[in-house]
């Protein structure tokens, strides 16, 4: 159908990109991840399994590891739990407010992260517009100090960054939904909640699952939010990976964590995408 | 001597469901969306075990009388009564009313088994109870080899009988059916109409059953209610409804048949260079007179007694139809007549036509609605 020309016009920039900055740079890391630094802060090319180990053992990789995966998880929960009763409320009752009240969930993805992460600052420090309004109304005497720089700060921003991460697909979900199931359901004697409980959630799974899996992958690598209002508490693996390819000048341990995490992610969506074809029935 | 003219047919007036009690009684249900009249004063009885089709165009509102009748529509006015009980401020669960489908919307997501124990969980029946009615409907619409198959696993034909089974299986006091059968090729939708109205017969329930195939409508009602831009235009037994259609677009409507629009002038019709004796009012008048009725000249007459018209023309057209055709003739005074004759290739081009002045059935003019 298309000439041999045109099938190599159009495949080899695609593979080219590919390569030589996704295959190449991970390849590379992959290499890093078996070397070591000298104490003279030289890069060794010696092959050793040490730095995996050493993520295993030792206690910060482990324990900060640990709780991105925490801090990921509450994310994903928090933002299913607002995300999908937005999109059910859009998808079935928003009626004809349904499209504005779409962009209006949309629009704060064209705000820069910066501004949005920094904008929690200002609402959770200790002079901020939380604390300071506590205190007008005589709810608290004090600053309260665990609302900025802390774990609670992180789950917030990221849950507010990428609820409408979750809100997206489980919103499609819904709305592949044919009313008429819904329709037979109130048909055969089923009440709205049960029709809920038996025909639309279990049809919207593939978007819990394709939902959840974006707030928790997106999560678990973010590293400006804790960076800006984690505090010491609130350090996540990324941050150390950070440090660990700059002022720490440790390569081969940043390539190590990065690797690992990268095993995370796509054994994530590789369940996730199992988990979608099984509930998926189009 | 028989009259050839015949009453108007009342809209409700009907011998075989007079003394059947009424199951269902719409009152004066109308319907607009925003500006647009979808139904305009729809007044119907639903008797009890009765299969009633509503019959009519794509646009005519025979799907939003379902609904409303289902629930998933309010009607703008008029009121739904199911005996002592009103039924339109009931939301759809609480209705003894189900429905089977056009595109079926069976659950995607559960078995054929599950899709027809549905109604019956979400009621909170025992499992035992369930089990056995499920097994019980299954077999009646010959499934059971299916019980554990998904939707997308069988034919458009299965999933039919399985919507099907998942409705009865309730027991309603009425099924609805929204043109269950449109989306089947020709042959399965033959056997399945002499399937579901065998059904109905075993199961007593009254159908109400949507459909634009006037064809389907005679072959499996009991009663035919033709819809037409929103009104019913007549409710009768297909027998009457054929035989002696109300109107002009009921007549065009089912079946094929020739339309004589003409004049009365001292107790005689003439219409184009045709006369024959009709015992009415002066005025203009419009006849409908079925292409069975129209006859070669000498071909054996119907009836007798009565005054034969006959007329010359040119035959413009002759379609074969198996055991029958339909020949269009082009008469004198521009006037076409359609004719059934049983077939015979030996028609001539030159025919004289003829036919019984009493089977010129008198029809109201269709009024223009939009």
């Amino acid at each position: 159908m298309f000439s041999r020309a045109y099938k190599t016009v159009v495949t080899v920039p695609p593979l080219l990109w590919v390569t030589g900055f996704l295959l190449a740079p991970y390849l590379l890391m992959f290499c890093y991840s078996f070397w070591s630094v000298s104490p003279q802060q030289v890069i060794v090319h010696s092959w050793n399994l040490e730095n995996y180990t050493d993520l295993l053992r030792k206690a910060v990789y482990r324990q900060t590891l640990l709780r991105s995966m925490w801090i990921a998880a509450r994310v994903m929960l928090f933002s299913l739990l607002l995300g999908y009763p937005l999109a059910y409320f859009l998808s079935f009752y928003a009626g004809k407010r349904k499209d504005l009240l779409y962009q209006l969930v949309i629009i704060p993805l064209w705000v820069s992260y910066l501004v949005r992460a920094y904008a929690w600052k200002t609402i959770l420090g200790s002079d901020g517009v939380l604390n300071t309004l506590l205190q007008y109304v005589h709810l608290t005497k004090h600053p309260l100090d665990f609302l900025l720089y802390s774990p609670f700060a992180v789950v917030l921003t990221l849950t507010h960054i990428y609820t409408p991460f979750t809100f997206l697909p489980i919103y499609a979900a819904l709305e592949h939904i044919p009313r008429n199931l819904v329709e037979a359901s109130h048909d055969l004697g089923a009440t709205p909640a049960q029709t809920f409980w038996k025909v639309i959630l279990p049809l919207s799974i593939p978007g819990v699952v394709a939902g959840a899996t974006f707030a928790f992958v997106l999560s678990l690598g973010d590293f400006l939010a804790p960076l800006l209002l984690g505090g010491p508490s609130g350090i996540m693996i990324s941050n150390i990976v950070v440090s660990l390819f700059g002022a720490a000048y440790n390569w081969p341990m940043g390539a190590a964590i990065s690797l690992g995490m990268l095993v995370i992610v796509v054994s994530l969506l590789f369940l996730s995408e199992r988990l979608e074809k099984k509930w998926s029935f189009s | 001597m028989a009259s050839p003219i015949t009453p108007v047919t009342p809209l409700t007036a009907n011998p075989q469901t007079a003394a059947k009690p009424a199951l269902l009684n719409i009152r004066n249900v109308a319907k607009t969306f925003g500006r647009n009249p979808v139904l305009r004063n729809v007044s119907l009885e639903i008797a009890e075990g009765e299969f009633l089709t509503i019959l009519g165009e794509s646009g005519s509102g025979k799907t939003t009388l379902l609904r409303i009748i289902a629930g998933f529509e309010t009607a703008s006015s008029g009121e739904l009564w199911m005996g002592p009980e009103r039924l339109d401020h009931q939301p759809p669960y609480r209705r003894r009313v189900n429905t089977v489908f056009q595109n079926y919307a069976l659950f995607p997501h559960l078995t054929v088994e599950q899709n027809v124990g549905y109604g019956l969980r979400v009621a909170k029946r025992p499992a035992a109870e369930i089990a056995h009615r499920v097994a019980e409907a299954l077999d009646k619409v010959k499934m059971t080899a299916y019980a554990k198959s998904k939707p997308s696993k069988i034919s458009g034909g299965q999933q039919q009988r399985v919507a099907l089974a998942r409705a009865l299986v309730n027991r309603p006091r009425l099924l609805l059916l929204d043109e269950p059968l449109s989306a089947l090729d020709a042959n399965l939708r033959r056997q399945m109409q002499v399937e579901l109205k065998s059904l109905q017969r075993e199961v007593g329930i009254a159908f109400v059953f949507v459909t634009h195939d006037q064809e389907e409508a005679m072959v499996m009602s009991d009663r035919i209610a033709l819809l037409r831009s929103g009104e019913l235009e007549q409710v009768a037994t297909p027998r009457e409804i054929y035989n002696r259609p109300a109107t002009a677009y009921v007549a065009q409507f089912i079946g094929h048949t020739n339309l004589l629009k003409g004049e009365i002038q001292k107790g005689v019709a003439r219409c184009a260079s045709l006369t024959w004796p009709a015992p009415l009012p002066d005025g203009p008048v419009l006849f409908s007179l079925r292409p069975e009725h129209v006859r070669l000249a000498g071909a054996p007459a119907g009836r007798t007694n009565d005054t034969t018209v006959r007329i010359r023309g040119r035959v413009l057209h002759q379609a074969f139809h198996g055991a029958t055709e339909l020949i269009r003739v082009q008469c004198a005074d521009g006037l076409v007549l359609i004719l059934r004759t049983a077939s015979d290739p030996e028609v001539h081009n030159e025919v004289e036509l003829e036919f019984s002045a009493a089977d010129a059935m008198l029809v109201r003019e269709s009024p223009e609605r939009t």
